[in-house]
């Protein structure tokens, strides 16, 4: 069957969920990806939303993390100084989704700025929750899509602190106690991170992609698993989920 | 003491509480945002506001390109699920249509401003910042030696702004404010507050606020002036009154790309009309369908019985 980019990184993130109980949620392919996960490889997965949902049902895609359907049967809604100390500092998110505009060899992220932070070429987003999510959530997944502009050897502004330079030992020191990024998924692979290193490695190709297809695409000689695999394509389960349930209108997965 | 009834008009809350140079929480994340109010600030042409918020979403979008704000304080900069808020990218980038200085932190970060300052605390430790840039940016976010001898610890201060204006879904008219879906943090950004506006849906008796006491959020003792100011928040949503108009927020988009399209927009939509009355006016004769298209059908809550004790 036929797929698009963004399905494949929706089936990736979610296959990733298994035997996760309680995840943090990003809107667009994150949130599809949870959803998916929901109703495959871990149906009891809490939805947990910075904006202070715990629990979330959405009955509709949201279109932002603050959407009225994510309240609407939820499990619990609470004010986001709850949120971010009793779940995410209090250590209850297992697993976190954090997007970037730029990561590095380590997985450190940017979403601040581009060029010197007081005379900005391009001014992005900003933290968010992110600062807190990369520090406090024991795992942090990554979904971007693979662009030399975006896999920099060192990112110019650090918002969310990956594996730092890789050296072990190095987050502990600094009093943070997730594991960092464990997972990057993008349109052409998936990437892992290297545990005495902090440095990621290719680890799955999508099919069709070639190693060197994927280095074109990253600023520093990538690191490859020992066990380098091929990615499996979208099953017509996945695929009729994300189509005609979670994504109905195509908004993100096309 | 704060007076019995503060009901007020929108204009007069604003003209009597908001001042030039004021720094100013609107707050409400993504959800039941008080555009209204902001609409008419920038109408009594407010200016060198510090406009704080964690999201400056569209509203301080529009405030920023009508030239109110000198100084922003946040932690996301973006268009929920659209992308850039452009007028404040233009400010930043290329000091349209003036230089707009910045305080940045992240969420957290915020939370913890606001929560120390509603309780007057010297500063708040945060477990953010380590292995950032961020407090490279902003020298206000400073690290001390715990006491209990576990290393640095991240420290934020207090924020307390001039006037604190948040849109809830009800409240009597002596400012109890009730609130469902999502809470923000309008309770800590209201007691942080020297001075509250609080805008609503609803004025409802004071019997209907103390049958259901649990949803009081920001009590009479830290308002001073309620204001009923039906679909105040749109194109922001208010749980279980109207939808979010995603349609505007993406419209926004376009507009806000183009500093005379969106000058144009100011115009047509803020300071020419009235008050809010004239831009839902002005709304409906556009979308005649508009409230039918985001109305949100009904999700009843179970009653609960917090059952009556002597008398």
């Amino acid at each position: 069957m036929e797929y698009t980019d963004s399905e494949m990184m929706i089936v990736c993130s979610a296959r990733a969920l298994a035997g996760e109980r309680v995840v943090f949620v990003g809107v667009g392919l994150p949130n599809i990806a949870c959803n998916l996960a929901r109703h495959t490889v871990s149906p009891n997965l809490e939805l947990v939303y910075e904006s202070g949902v715990f629990g979330a049902r959405p009955a509709r895609l949201p279109l932002s993390i603050g959407d009225p359907s994510l309240v609407s049967g939820a499990a619990s809604v609470c004010s986001m100084a709850d949120l971010f100390m009793n779940y995410l500092l209090g250590g209850r998110i297992e697993v976190a989704f954090l997007g970037a505009a730029q990561i590095d060899r380590y997985g450190n992220i940017n979403t601040t700025v581009i060029g010197d932070y007081h005379h900005p070429q391009i001014r992005l987003p900003g933290s968010g929750g992110a600062c807190e999510i990369a520090i406090h959530a024991r795992k942090v997944y990554v979904i971007v899509r693979l662009s030399r502009r975006t896999f920099v050897e060192r990112v110019g502004f650090v918002t969310s602190p990956g594996h730092l330079s890789g050296e072990p030992g190095q987050r502990a020191a600094l009093d943070m106690p997730g594991l960092g990024p464990q997972l990057v998924v993008t349109d052409k692979a998936v990437f892992r991170f290297d545990r005495s290193t902090g440095e990621m490695m290719l680890s799955s190709l999508h099919p069709g992609v070639t190693p060197e297809t994927v280095q074109a695409e990253v600023g520093w000689p990538l690191a490859v698993a020992p066990d380098l695999e091929t990615t499996l394509p979208p099953t017509e389960q996945e695929l009729r989920l994300i189509r005609q349930e979670l994504d109905p209108g195509q908004l993100y997965s096309r | 003491m704060k007076p019995d009834t503060k009901v007020m008009t929108m204009r007069d809350a604003i003209a009597t509480y908001v001042k030039d140079g004021d720094t100013l929480a609107l707050e409400g994340f993504t959800h039941s945002i008080p555009f209204a109010a902001g609409h008419e600030i920038i109408r009594q042409g407010r200016r060198e506001l510090t406009l704080c918020r964690l999201t400056p979403d569209l509203l301080y979008d529009q405030m920023v390109a009508a030239g109110c704000v000198r100084k922003l304080v946040f932690s996301y900069l973006g268009n929920p699920g659209v992308g850039s808020l452009h007028c404040i990218r233009r400010a930043i980038e290329n000091a349209i249509p003036r230089p707009l200085e910045i305080e940045e932190y992240s969420h957290f970060g915020m939370v913890a401003r606001y929560t120390a300052g509603a309780a007057h605390l010297p500063f708040f430790p945060v477990r953010s910042y380590q292995g950032t840039d961020l407090h490279r940016a902003n020298p206000l976010i400073r690290f001390v030696e715990s006491p209990y001898g576990d290393g640095p610890v991240g420290v934020v201060p207090p924020l307390n702004p001039d006037v604190t204006i948040v849109h809830a879904p009800r409240a009597d008219a002596r400012g109890n404010t009730q609130f469902w879906g999502l809470l923000g943090v309008q309770k800590e950004a209201a007691f942080a507050a020297r001075q509250v506006i609080v805008t609503v849906e609803e004025i409802v008796d004071e019997g209907v606020i103390r049958s259901d006491p649990n949803r009081t959020l920001i009590p009479h003792l830290v308002v001073d002036a309620v204001v009923r100011q039906p679909r105040g928040a749109h194109p922001a949503y208010v749980q279980g009154y109207y939808d979010r108009d995603g349609e505007f927020y993406l419209e926004w988009d376009r507009i806000s790309r183009d500093p005379g399209l969106t000058a144009a927009w100011l115009q047509e939509w803020v300071y020419g009309v009235p008050d809010w009355e004239g831009y839902l006016d002005k709304l409906e004769s556009r979308q005649a369908e508009i409230w039918q298209r985001l109305a949100p059908g009904t999700a009843l809550s179970e009653p609960v019985n917090y059952g009556v004790y002597g008398g």
